[in-house]
């Protein structure tokens, strides 16, 4: 199968978690957005590997693996302290910080 | 001998240092310290004055560098001083008639706690003097020069818990600044043009130098002199100065301070002499203020301010010498040196008056004191004698001769000048006549205070009474002195030149003609104040009296002219501040303020708008990446 098309899939992933980003309000799903744009990158990132020949894309998408792993931890850990004191998993009621 | 200079100036200056660092433990012995270092310095002053006597003229001036005070590539200045006749006839007056002060202040300031602070300033005051006529550049003389200021600022308000002594020692300090300014600029264009401001070479180089710059140079040293000398327009703090003790005042008016103005022109002599439009100039202040001075001194009553009066007019004399050129130099030196002899036995007979009148000074509140007081009626008789210039008294000589070399000046300026000078000796015998008759002569009329007590005249104690006596004798005897044989001439013509004008009448008629101002002064103040009783409470009087007992309106017209404009001026200087320089500031913050409120709207805490320009900015990048690469 022609690589090109894990690109247009990876970019069609991508597409669907920007977009989720921009309009849903719930903390837990624009989490998962962000997984799956990471992910679509990682996907991107193998598919290059495959189509140059050479490792570089697929040990990136472990150190994005690595990073992602993290992020969830401290992000989920912010996510359930926010909802034991708002009761709510809403991010645009933690918009607090502006002037 | 040359090494001992240093030590005239350092005498008196280490009295200052320990009487005003050594604390209440000198305050038992403090004006002995005070008066004796003070006479050191006059010891070491004859000293080298008996050495000097023992040298030829051409061989008289002896220099000595102590150290090199500024030393920078094409800028020096020496610690160096100068001892030529001019200076040690200076040295001479101000330690000898200094350390009578200060002998006299033992008894005067007795009582007053402060004692041993008030000599140090004294011995301040004489040392600043003495640098300044024994420096052999401008700027060591410059150094001098402010410390008399700084020094007089001291003594004028000494009494600083009185705040018109107070005022009156912030108001000599500024107008002594506007003269210092002068000074200044005068040392900035020598160096200009000269790239010297030692005496020697700038003397010697006036030739080189282009006649406007002289001029421009011989009238800041002329603004520099009027601050000094208090001479018309800076004449209006020397009446206000009478805030300070006595004895400051003789030391200010005989000795020191206002003497440093006629030093200055006559040691700057070479300058002037080829600046004559700086010279006409000079001529003209010094004319003004002896009219001046002698019109104040004829209408105050109070005994100070009627001989500081006096003293303006006096030095107003010593500058008019002092600008005829050659032919003045040598008298106005000598008028400054018989001037000192009588107007410190004055200055100090007013005070001895004072301290048995319960500080008084009011000449109304005086009257019959010659009973009282002896001994200063005596000594302060003779100054008055000899100030009015009574035939063979020190005056007459020195005053004679500079009406003579007045006239001398010759065209119509010499008629002029020779005139201001007669009608000024006619004033001068007026009100001196008027001081002498209010304070000894008539009824007594002074009056028990608002407390009940009545002041008991009496004499003062022997320290005040035996300067008051040895300066009468100065008084009486100084100027045949120096006229006989014309010693003071041949002695000072080395260094200030010297050439005899042809005064278009003869000598003798010139003496008749003082002879004949003199006894109409004396006339018609007898008139006045002699032969009728005298009010104890002052008449209105006639518009010039009035105008006179204001110092002829000096300080109205400062008021409106300088005070007022200089208020006018910082008024519309604020006025520019706020609208010009304030707008531009507080326009560019309201500017930059303005836009960063419209920047804070973009941080509305919402994470997706956040997101929003988080992707914008991405794409914007990868776009201007793929155009640039595509380009």
């Amino acid at each position: 199968m022609n690589p090109v098309n894990y690109l247009y899939l990876a970019a069609l992933l991508f597409t669907i978690g920007a977009v989720g980003v921009l309009i849903r309000k719930n903390a837990i799903v624009l989490f998962m957005c962000i997984e799956l744009m990471l992910n679509a990158c990682n996907l991107a990132f193998v598919a290059f590997s495959r189509m140059h020949g050479n490792l570089d894309g697929q040990i990136i998408a472990f150190f994005t693996m690595v990073v992602a792993a993290a992020e969830v931890v401290v992000g989920l850990a912010i996510i359930v302290s926010l909802f034991r004191t708002r009761h709510s998993a809403s991010v645009d009621d933690a918009s607090l910080m502006k002037l | 001998m040359e090494n001992l200079i240093a030590l005239l100036i350092a005498a008196p200056l280490l009295g200052a240092v320990v009487l005003l660092c050594g604390g209440r433990r000198l305050d038992r012995t403090g004006h002995w310290i005070g008066t004796l270092l003070a006479a050191v310095s006059f010891g070491i002053g004859v000293a080298l004055f008996a050495d000097m006597l023992g040298r030829s003229a051409d061989d008289r001036t002896l220099t000595q560098n102590l150290y090199t005070w500024i030393p920078v590539e094409g800028f020096q200045a020496d610690m160096a001083f100068q001892l030529d006749q001019l200076s040690m006839t200076f040295v001479l007056l101000i330690s000898g008639v200094g350390t009578l002060i200060h002998v006299y202040s033992i008894g005067y300031m007795e009582h007053d706690e402060r004692r041993r602070r008030f000599f140090g300033y004294l011995n301040l005051f004489v040392a600043a003097m003495l640098l300044l006529v024994l420096a052999d550049n401008f700027l060591l003389l410059y150094f001098g020069w402010e410390g008399v200021g700084l020094a007089s600022y001291l003594l004028i308000g000494f009494w600083q818990h009185k705040p018109s002594a107070a005022t009156a020692a912030k108001k000599a300090f500024l107008v002594n600044r506007v003269g210092d300014m002068g000074l200044s600029i005068a040392i900035m264009l020598m160096f200009t043009t000269f790239g010297t401001f030692a005496f020697g070479p700038v003397f010697g180089a006036v030739g080189e130098a282009s006649e406007g710059m002289l001029t421009a140079i011989g009238l800041m040293l002329l603004l520099a002199a009027c601050g000094k000398s208090a001479q018309v327009p800076l004449q209006s703090w020397l009446g206000d100065a009478m805030e300070g003790p006595t004895p400051v005042s003789a030391l200010i008016h005989a000795a020191t301070m206002v003497t440093a103005g006629v030093y200055l022109i006559v040691r700057s002599g070479a300058v002037f002499n080829a600046a004559p439009d700086a010279q006409l100039v000079v001529v003209v202040v010094g004319a003004v203020t002896l009219l001046f001075g002698a019109i104040v001194g004829c209408a105050k009553d109070d005994i100070k301010k009627a001989l500081a009066g006096s003293t303006m007019s006096q030095i107003g004399y010593m500058i008019l010498a002092a600008g005829l050129g050659p032919i003045g130099y040598v008298f106005a030196i000598m008028h400054l040196v018989t001037h000192g002899f009588f107007k410190a036995g004055l200055f100090l007979g007013a005070g001895s008056v004072m301290h048995g009148m319960n500080d008084e000074v009011d000449m109304r509140k005086y009257g019959a004191l010659r009973k009282y007081m002896p001994v200063t009626f005596v000594t302060f008789g003779l100054g008055y004698l000899a100030i009015i210039g009574f035939p063979g008294l020190s005056g007459f000589f020195s005053k004679d001769m500079i009406i003579e070399a007045a006239f001398a000046k010759g065209g119509t300026e010499g008629w002029i000048l020779g005139g201001v000078t007669l009608l000024g000796a006619g004033i001068t015998a007026f009100y001196m006549t008027r001081v002498m008759l209010l304070t000894f002569f008539g009824e007594k009329r002074w009056q028990p205070d608002a407390q009940g007590h009545e002041p008991h005249p009496h004499e003062s104690p022997k320290s005040m009474t035996i300067p008051m006596v040895i300066l009468a004798f100065g008084s009486v005897f100084a100027g045949a002195f120096f006229e006989i044989g014309e010693r003071f001439l041949t002695w000072l013509e080395p260094v200030t030149g010297y050439e005899h004008g042809n005064p278009p009448v003869s000598a003798m008629t010139v003496t008749a003609a003082t002879m004949v101002m003199l006894l109409a002064g004396v006339g018609i103040a007898w008139g006045m104040y002699g032969r009728r009783p005298v009010p104890v409470l002052a008449p209105r009087g006639s518009f010039l009296t009035r105008a006179a007992r204001r110092d002829l309106y000096q300080d109205d017209f400062n008021h409106v002219v300088l005070v007022r404009g200089g208020e006018h001026l910082t008024r519309s200087l604020v006025y520019v501040d706020h609208s010009l320089v304030d707008g531009v500031v507080n326009g560019t913050a309201a500017s930059v303020g303005g836009l960063s409120g419209r920047l804070r709207k973009l941080q509305n805490g919402y994470a997706r708008s956040y997101a929003v320009s988080m992707f914008g900015g991405t794409a914007i990048l990868i776009a201007a990446t793929l155009l640039m690469r595509a380009v």
